[in-house]
């Protein structure tokens, strides 16, 4: 069970946590100034790496906030975690 | 003390003044107290203890622990009996019943032994090969094979016993109790840790208690005694006993299962028979021992087969001669202990065979002839003899450099042989940490080498097999241990150990004696699956080069035991018959549980009516003494209906939504999500993440919501009322409660971090009642301490804020079920006393509580959807909430809506259907022109919502339908082959009810 560090509560067991998926998708300001396969890519398309990952954990049963968590999806070593605002590094954002 | 013929008069740790009675197979024993099962059989001489899984070879004893292949006993009885425990394992107590598995009629006599005379046509694979054609026939083979298989069986009665589960969080966690795990431990406490301990075995002292070598001038097990006052003395330190650490995780944690009371006959009331202990550890000490290796040679299963290490565990610990006449075969030195060890208890040892061409180290050498025993350098144990057990075994000369047996072969008699190939570091944890492992050549084993998580092995488990060494170690990762959390340890002299010996002779490595000449024989490498060594050459003939191809096709290493005498001997001979060395072929990958672990552990409280919570709404006692037949929705308990005498549930559920249409009735909907969203932003918030418009919304009005996934189709419905400038009052759907929040958050804290809003789950907060039917106004006039009704003051969609019996309430005007209706939300604290008041106040317009399959009647005869319409599949379009759809602006969702494939014209979209021949409309079935059509049959939609409407007196539905504007009226069928209904339908709108609405607004 992983060991994820919330940079509101402090470290906390995994299963305080909620998975939210790819942390490296940027939802579009104004959707309608996109080409529409750019939407769907954003809307349906995920990279799925093997090694490092910024990916969104909900601290559902502790201080009900998302955070980033830098994790590698191969030994599932967490390397930093932090508030949405932060780059943490992947994807395109 | 009863007779042991085998129990020596002196020594060992067990109790001589106190023996406890015991059963094997039905007949009487005594053991001592310090005893296991095993030792005890072995005390009373009993050498066969089991049948062998597939061949029903005779089994004895063969090791001293949890590596333990042979001796699977079933250990107590009825409710509480317990297969496939191992002997070596169990720590006897008074009136220990315990029987043998895998054989019938009896132990002495099984039929299944007819297996081993046909044991050249049941070959690696056997079953795989013979069972394959044709596929379909497996259905039939399997049952008879399955019979055939398995070994003990497990208790039919629920389990009697509580199991607890506890985490804990530690500095250093030491696993093993053996000197270096003392020792790290000593070393951590007196550096300040926060220490955890944990031994699987009763006793502390690991490899001291086999041999009990002298430590800073005290005997082994004194110092034991001790480390274990000063570990029990420190604060913050805890040592458990019996409790073996099985998983290890990410994050360093380790999973620990702590037999509290499996000692005991059974656990005293409110005492957990075992607790599974969840320990999060900033560094790990694994100092988890090492396992001897059998050698591989024919008939090696015979009983009196044992390993060395095992057969000076019984002399020393427990006091027990494992037989007579010994011989001792071995490819090191550490297996000469054991000669002196077995002399010492009271046997005979004929000679020892060792194949190594010089034999062991001088020092060893003198110590063996001054006890003059005969030893034999360059020699092996090519068969064991006997019939039932061990009777002699034939020694022949080995040539290293050609792996051959040759000259003349010599029979010595005996009744024990024991066996040591070398040993293996228990790297089963160190391994589940994802850690790496290296081959030693010089100790012919696996090590540990790269950590990938905060863990350290220590002594054997990294094959530092030296004791001093094993100290040292141990001193110097506990110091390390405490220096790396933190903390600045005082450096202290390692325990000084007194060893007899020192500088062994290298390990000759022998994976496997070969046959003589034109022999034939089993030398088994995995006892427990019987598979031998004949087993993984045709495996590798077969094509199965992958120690993990080999591990399932020959089923090497996968009992219970997990091969732990048994891996690396399969791996070494299929290296060495593929060709290739042995860190090529690698080991199989190591997965919890270290040892079997009880599910009753794993399952821990959360059985039963514990196994989730259950969620019940403030006016539970209420409707439970109202007559309430609950159903479960998700966590929570609601009133399915309340029964009334003399009715069935069909016609307690039509009186209820009769009522509703006629006269007035009440329904809780505590259970809706509800959330509290305040902050400037908040309508401009709403607009995203619904389809409505929020902006245009005046306070005290409340507005029907339909909110999409980013994908376009529907996630939720619900109201949301503006009950002050800045402040919303969300409803959502029950089932939906949690995910909506969550969503909700996921926008306004990543998406929109710059909208001012903030949101509150009250779901629990605040209980709801609603008051539906024509004569709803009256009530809540009734009930309302003097607030203006009417529908000028509370029109359709209004909301207003006053009292009920002084309680604050929060009053709705929306509905469900299509009549004049209300919501009246309290804080749950007043749940009851409001929910009381309603009723009193309706006692004379004759107001029905009512339950779910009422309030689903009512909204299917009114067309309203819920999650059987609402399923992740469809979009507003279906249900026509596209008008509601707002023109300007974005909002979640929107976007995708514009896919060809979500557009109206091209999707089915919501119908009602009315059964033609008064038959119930089927659920889930298929709308289709004709039933009987060849197939596959076209199918134009489908039902998603069927009920009986008591109201219009139809069978009814709703339905997606293709095309919908031009079927209206048409005659359907509703298909469901799968209950082989067709009801023939029509369609028709989908608002049985009502259709303008006046009810609702009048």
């Amino acid at each position: 069970m992983l060991l994820i560090d919330c940079p509101h509560c402090g470290p906390r067991a995994q299963i305080e946590f909620t998975y939210g998926g790819d942390a490296t998708r940027t939802r579009p300001a104004d959707p309608d100034a996109v080409e529409v396969k750019e939407w769907l890519d954003f809307v349906y398309l995920r990279d799925n790496p093997r090694g490092p990952h910024t990916e969104w954990w909900h601290h559902s049963v502790g201080c009900r906030r998302w955070i980033k968590v830098r994790r590698d999806t191969l030994t599932h070593e967490i390397s930093a975690s932090s508030t949405p605002d932060s780059n943490l590094g992947g994807g395109t954002e | 003390m009863s007779r042991q013929p085998y129990r020596t008069g002196t020594g060992g740790f067990v109790d001589r003044e106190r023996p406890l009675s015991f059963s094997f197979d039905g007949r009487k024993f005594t053991g001592l107290t310090g005893d296991t099962l095993a030792s005890a059989l072995l005390a009373n001489g009993i050498k066969l203890v089991g049948r062998s899984f597939k061949y029903h070879r005779r089994r004895g004893i063969f090791a001293d622990g949890v590596e333990e292949p042979n001796a699977l006993v079933r250990v107590r009885r009825g409710d509480r009996a317990e297969p496939n425990l191992k002997a070596t394992s169990v720590e006897l107590f008074h009136g220990l019943e315990a029987a043998s598995q895998n054989h019938w009629p009896s132990l002495e006599f099984d039929t299944g032994a007819i297996n081993n005379l046909a044991s050249r046509f049941l070959p690696a694979g056997f079953y795989y090969k013979t069972f394959m054609w044709p596929a379909s026939a497996w259905l039939f083979y399997e049952r008879f094979i399955r019979k055939a298989v398995g070994l003990g069986k497990a208790a039919e009665l629920p389990d009697p016993d509580r199991y607890e589960k506890r985490y804990a969080h530690c500095d250093v966690l030491v696993v093993g109790a053996g000197p270096s795990g003392l020792a790290a431990a000593l070393a951590a406490v007196r550096g300040g840790a926060r220490v955890i301990m944990v031994e699987s075995d009763f006793r502390l002292g690991g490899s001291l208690l086999r041999d009990p070598c002298p430590i800073d001038d005290e005997f082994g097990s004194e110092w034991v005694k001790g480390v274990e006052a000063e570990l029990n003395a420190a604060s913050k330190t805890r040592v458990l006993n019996r409790a073996t650490a099985f998983g290890y995780y990410d994050g360093n944690l380790i999973a620990v299962a702590q037999r509290i009371t499996d000692h005991e006959g059974k656990p005293e009331r409110f005492v957990p028979r075992q607790r599974i202990w969840w320990v999060r550890a900033r560094r790990v000490v694994l100092a988890t021992g090492a396992t001897e290796r059998p050698l591989v040679f024919a008939q090696n299963d015979l009983p009196g087969v044992m390993l060395a290490s095992a057969v000076r565990t019984y002399a020393v610990r427990y006091g027990v001669r494992c037989g007579e006449r010994a011989v001792v075969f071995t490819n090191n030195d550490d297996a000469y202990a054991t000669v002196a060890a077995f002399v010492e208890a009271g046997g005979t040892v004929e000679a020892v065979v060792d194949p190594r061409a010089g034999g062991p180290s001088d020092a060893v050498k003198r110590r063996i002839q001054a006890l003059g025993v005969r030893m034999l350098e360059g020699y092996v144990i090519t068969r064991a003899e006997g019939r039932h057990a061990v009777s002699g075994v034939t020694v022949m000369k080995y040539t290293r450099e050609s792996s051959v047996v040759t000259g003349a072969p010599e029979r010595i008699d005996c009744d024990l042989v024991c066996v040591s190939g070398g040993w293996n570091p228990t790297v089963h944890l160190f391994s589940q940490s994802q850690g790496k492992l290296r081959f030693d050549e010089a100790n012919a084993c696996f090590v540990p080498e790269v950590s990938r998580q905060a863990e350290r092995s220590v002594g054997a488990a990294r094959g530092c097999f030296g004791l001093q060494e094993a100290l040292s170690d141990g001193v110097e990762a506990g110091r390390a241990a405490a220096e790396a959390c933190g903390l600045s340890p005082a450096r202290f002299r390692a325990p000084e150990a007194k060893a007899e010996f020192s500088g062994a002779a290298p390990i000759l490595p022998l994976w496997a004696v070969p046959l003589p000449q034109g022999q034939r024989g089993k030398r088994f490498v995995d006892l427990q699956n019987d598979v031998t060594a004949e087993d993984v050459a045709l495996a590798v003939r077969e094509g199965y080069r992958s120690v993990e191809h080999l591990k399932r096709y020959t089923t090497l290493g996968m009992g219970t035991d997990q091969g732990r005498t048994s891996n690396v001997n399969g791996l070494a001979i299929l290296a060495s018959i593929v060709g290739s060395d042995i860190p090529a072929v690698g080991t199989t990958t190591f997965r919890p549980p270290f040892s079997p672990v009880t599910l009753g552990a794993l399952g821990g409280r959360e059985v039963g009516h514990d196994f989730a919570p259950v969620r019940r709404t403030p006016m539970h006692v209420w409707h439970a003494r109202a007559g309430a037949k609950f159903v479960t929705a998700g966590l929570w308990l609601r009133p399915q209906y309340y029964a009334h005498s003399g009715e069935s549930m069909m016609q307690a559920i039509y009186r209820e939504a009769r009522a509703v249409r006629t006269g007035v009735g009440i329904v809780d909907v505590s259970t809706l999500g509800k959330i509290d969203i305040q902050g400037r932003d908040t309508a401009e918030f709403l607009e995203r993440v619904y389809i409505n418009r929020w902006k245009n919304l005046k306070v005290g009005r409340c507005r029907y919501g339909i909110m999409l996934r980013e994908d376009g189709f529907v996630f939720d419905d619900g109201t949301t009322t503006r009950v002050g400038e800045n402040h919303y009052y969300m409803t959502t759907t029950t089932a939906n409660a949690g995910p909506v929040m969550a969503h909700l958050e996921y926008y306004a804290q990543t998406v929109w971090p710059e909208l001012h809003v903030h949101l509150t789950s009250v779901s629990d907060q605040w209980a709801g009642a609603a008051v539906a039917g024509p004569r709803s106004r009256e009530l809540l006039a009734l009930a309302c301490d003097g607030a203006d009704l009417s529908n000028q003051a509370l029109p359709f969609m209004g909301y207003l804020e006053t009292s009920v019996a002084d309680a604050p309430v929060r009053v709705f005007r929306m509905t469900f079920s299509g009549e004049l209706a209300y919501e009246v939300h309290t804080p749950s604290n007043f749940a009851v006393h409001v929910w009381k008041r309603l009723l009193d106040a309706g006692r004379d317009f004759g107001v029905t509580p009512y339950g779910t399959e009422a309030m689903s009647i009512l909204r299917i005869e009114k067309g309203h959807v819920v999650a059987a319409e609402l399923d992740g599949r469809t979009v507003p379009s279906d249900f026509g909430f596209d008008a509601m759809q707002r023109k300007q602006g974005d909002f979640i969702g929107r976007r995708s809506l514009q896919r060809p494939a979500l557009e109206k014209s091209a999707r089915r979209r919501i119908v009602g259907l009315v059964s033609q021949d008064g038959r119930h409309i089927p659920r889930g079935a298929q709308l289709v022109w004709n039933p009987n059509a060849d197939k596959p049959v076209q199918m134009l939609g489908h039902v998603t919502s069927t009920c009986y409407s008591p109201n219009i007196e139809k069978e009814i539905a709703l339905a997606l339908l293709d095309d919908p504007e031009n079927r209206r009226e048409d005659l359907l069928y509703a298909s469901s082959p799968l209950t082989n209904m067709h009801v023939p339908v029509k369609v028709t709108h989908p608002v049985f009810i009502d259709p303008q609405g006046d009810r609702a607004r009048g």
